[in-house]
């Protein structure tokens, strides 16, 4: 167990020194590249060492029980089968446990929830199989492109080498600004798709016809790499999600490439 | 299982004749059984058959994730498969041993000569077949099975072929099956219990089996309305889940969450039922809290019609829905709590030994409240929308499913096959089949959860290269979890065959009334007249 985990911490030590960028580690949740995220993983932390420690608990009296009171030790049956003390016990305390993990978590849920005042809002619409971009407000307003897998179909099909981010490459990718709050409004067009990003503890279902939002907030640059997660038909494992947060600076720039590419290819028409 | 020994083939001459098996013999008895235990039988060796199926679908989506690429499946059949090992294993396996087990046992326990509606009953078994094979055809048609996921979500179900009619008509016939099944429980418990059985001395199985029938008459008329939906939205122009036409694609979400949830126990209690006989006869001594326990199987049953959205957090429900759905869900830990703190206090100071069914008993106790665990943690909102459709989410319900409830069935089945056939199964190798299981079932599902942590989605054909070494590992548990149940199925027709005759009563601390007051093996008729109890 020891010796996997070590393995897999030095492959994503390695993973992240290849490509200077967040990279998953194999067991455990991608490092958090928001403050939602690492509250999420500070929750997910703390109720498992919470019922790891009540698992071991419960499970080390069935375990001494498995050992010391066996037959064939010659333990006798005692014949006790009720005792209302300890079954209140047994009731309440797990209940007031409850409540206490209940508290932080609401918290959480209720700022998850909060998609006011946003500096940027960008809306996704999900397809069979692709992502498409629309900015609504804030800077870069009235960029659109589709956003679909780059990987090539050799790849896939075993005729080519698979590359670093094999199913994880798109051709155009959502440039985000770093630091500033940014709300997405999703929809789809046809079945439901669900628009996840884990390093920003980020997830929403696409409902076609209906519009939804989630927000997130970066809190480091890099390129953020995941996949649709609802079943949305046959090519659903290929519909990734590759988020390029960039500096203001940088973003104003790429905003002003957009602008000048789409006048460009206005003037051409 | 079917060598119900017919002792009345001695004592026939001064029986009124009503010894014969309906007085067929062949294939046409079992067409036209009434007969209690015949349709148990015919229950289990269904979903045995169904189990297997499933379980080849399992291999195949296994085989075709053991390395990233596509290999030996085409991304559409494969979304067939997930989807059928869903529907198959959850209606076909599942859900009928539980049945099977109701039938052989509930009449047994209680005192009755067999189940109150007997023609019924033959009916509710037979339309099982018909609905296995619609479901199996479905692979046939033009378009294929539906690949839409057992969850059969709207509005994808629009795109697909006849296949998901096929499958919608299965899924009413097997509705059909599982209300007239659950009526016939009803019925017997509240009816023809022996005089003296009164319900708080009920075996714990029976209380059980009542709360679940109940389950199962309130939630499948859900399933079949929402399948119904999808059949008009289908072919009859109606937009139930179609927003264009004034519908809502999240509506059909929550009307199959209202029966999905339910469901969960439906699979599950039946399990808890024979565990709360396993567990107290090998430690031979009482179940610790009886009472409480017929409460709190209760408080579960209840509960579970206020929690579905929990499945649902990442819709996008308003946040007072979020924190009602988390808050009621998170609840359910308090009474399924008192349960296994219950069962370990049977166990405690007891005369323990370890039997086949006992070693399942105290599998399915550890793994199904590990698989509970990590319910604890789906239940927190963020948590979950972190995890929601992730490997995570598969590896928690393949512990409740598999761990729980067929762990659960396997001890059921070891713990009576002595009482049905009247022949002991080979103790070492039901022992072999117990730990390969065990171990092969951890190395499929446990490194799962690293997956979903890491971000690896469900029903997909093809991953990322970050989470190729645990696939690899999962997937050689899957075949090594398919081969030992050929070894099972080596095991129950040895001891059908030739395994020795089975002690009067085998298990020291069993206290039950088919086991105190009945022969090993039970005759084909019992409880002509009923026991009295004290």
């Amino acid at each position: 167990m020891r010796g996997t985990q070590r393995s897999a911490l030095a492959a994503g030590v390695l993973g992240l020194a290849a490509s200077g960028l967040a990279h998953a580690i194999e067991w455990n949740l991608q490092p958090a590249a928001s403050a939602m995220a690492a509250d999420i993983h500070w929750l997910h932390e703390a109720i498992m060492v919470l019922v790891t420690v009540i698992f071991i608990g419960v499970f080390s009296f069935m375990f001494y029980a498995c050992y010391a009171h066996r037959k064939s030790k010659g333990h006798p049956a005692a014949q006790f089968h009720e005792n209302t003390t300890v079954e209140i016990i047994w009731t309440v305390i797990p209940a007031i446990i409850l409540v206490g993990i209940a508290w932080p978590v609401t918290k959480v849920v209720i700022a998850q929830k909060d998609t006011s005042s946003p500096e940027l809002t960008v809306k996704v619409t999900g397809y069979q199989w692709k992502w498409g971009y629309e900015y609504l407000k804030g800077e870069g307003e009235g960029i659109t492109f589709i956003s679909t897998l780059a990987t090539p179909r050799e790849q896939i099909e075993g005729k080519a080498p698979k590359g670093e981010h094999y199913l994880l490459e798109v051709d155009n990718e959502l440039v985000v600004p770093v630091g500033k709050k940014v709300r997405m409004i999703t929809t789809a067009a046809d079945v439901v798709h669900s628009w996840w990003v884990p390093a920003f503890g980020a997830k929403q279902d696409a409902i076609p016809g209906f519009v939804r939002d989630l927000w997130f907030k970066a809190d480091k640059t890099g390129t953020f790499r995941s996949q649709c997660v609802e079943l949305c038909g046959k090519e659903h494992g290929f519909m990734p999600i590759v988020v390029r947060v960039v500096t203001p600076e940088d973003y104003s720039k790429w905003v002003g490439e957009q602008k000048k590419a789409a006048s460009a290819a206005a003037e051409r028409k | 299982m079917s060598a119900v020994v017919d002792t009345h083939g001695h004592d026939h001459s001064h029986e009124h004749g009503h010894g014969h098996h309906g007085g067929y013999g062949g294939i046409m008895r079992w067409i036209t059984t009434t007969n209690h235990k015949d349709i148990g039988t015919l229950y289990l060796w269904f979903s045995f058959i169904m189990f297997m199926t499933g379980g080849a679908m399992a291999m195949a989506i296994r085989l075709e994730l053991f390395q990233p690429g596509i290999q030996f499946f085409n991304p559409d059949l494969f979304n067939q498969f997930t989807t059928m090992h869903g529907l198959i294993m959850v209606f076909g396996a599942i859900m009928p041993v539980f049945v099977g087990f109701a039938n052989w046992q509930i009449p047994m326990m209680i005192g009755a000569p067999d189940m109150a509606f007997a023609r019924l009953n033959n009916w509710s078994f037979w339309l099982l077949p018909f609905a296995a094979t619609l479901l199996v055809l479905s692979f046939f048609m033009p378009g294929g099975a539906p690949g839409v996921g057992w969850t059969l979500y709207a509005p994808l179900t629009v795109q697909m072929g006849i296949g998901m009619d096929l499958t919608i008509f299965a899924v009413h016939l097997l509705g059909m099956s599982s209300i007239l099944g659950s009526i016939n429980i009803i019925t017997t418990i509240l009816n023809m219990r022996a005089p003296g059985m009164t319900l708080m001395r009920m075996p714990l199985f029976v209380w059980t089996w009542l709360i679940t029938a109940y389950l199962l008459v309130a939630v499948m008329p859900v399933l079949a309305g929402a399948v119904t939906m999808t059949l008009t939205d289908r072919h009859f122009g109606t937009s139930f889940f179609n927003a264009s036409g004034g519908g809502d694609p999240v509506l059909y979400q929550h009307i199959f969450w209202f029966f999905g949830h339910p469901e969960v126990y439906i699979i599950a209690l039946p399990g808890f039922g024979v565990i709360s006989q396993v567990i107290p006869a090998f430690s031979r001594k009482p179940l610790f809290g009886y009472a409480s326990m017929v409460y709190a199987t209760s408080a579960i049953a209840i509960l579970s019609f206020i929690v579905w959205a929990h499945h649902m957090y990442t819709v996008g429900m308003p946040v007072t829905g979020q924190l009602f759905f988390m808050y009621a869900t998170i609840l359910i830990a308090v009474p399924t709590g008192v349960k296994v703190f219950n069962w370990v206090a049977t166990m405690w100071r007891g005369s323990l030994t370890f039997e086949t069914p006992m070693l399942f008993a105290c599998g399915f106790l550890f793994m199904f409240t590990l698989g509970g665990m990590t319910g604890l943690v789906l239940a927190l909102v963020p948590v979950d929308i972190q995890l929601q459709d992730t490997y995570y989410v598969v590896a928690h319900f393949h512990y409740v499913m598999v761990a729980g409830a067929l762990f659960a069935a396997f001890a059921g089945i070891y713990f009576w096959i002595p009482k049905w056939t009247g022949k002991m199964y080979d103790e070492t190798l039901g022992k072999i089949h117990f730990w390969l299981t065990l171990i092969f079932f951890n190395m499929i599902f446990f490194v799962q959860h690293f997956l979903g942590l890491a971000g690896m989605p469900r029903r997909i054909p093809d991953y990322p290269l970050i989470f190729e070494t645990w696939n690899k590992i999962s997937s050689i548990g899957a075949f090594g979890m398919g081969l030992t149940q050929l070894l099972f199925l080596y095991v129950v027709l040895k001891c059908i065959r030739s395994g020795p005759p089975a002690p009067a009563k085998p298990w020291e601390g069993a206290d039950s009334l088919e086991w105190t007051h009945l022969p090993t093996p039970v005759p084909y008729h019992t409880w002509e007249t009923p026991p009295v109890l004290k």
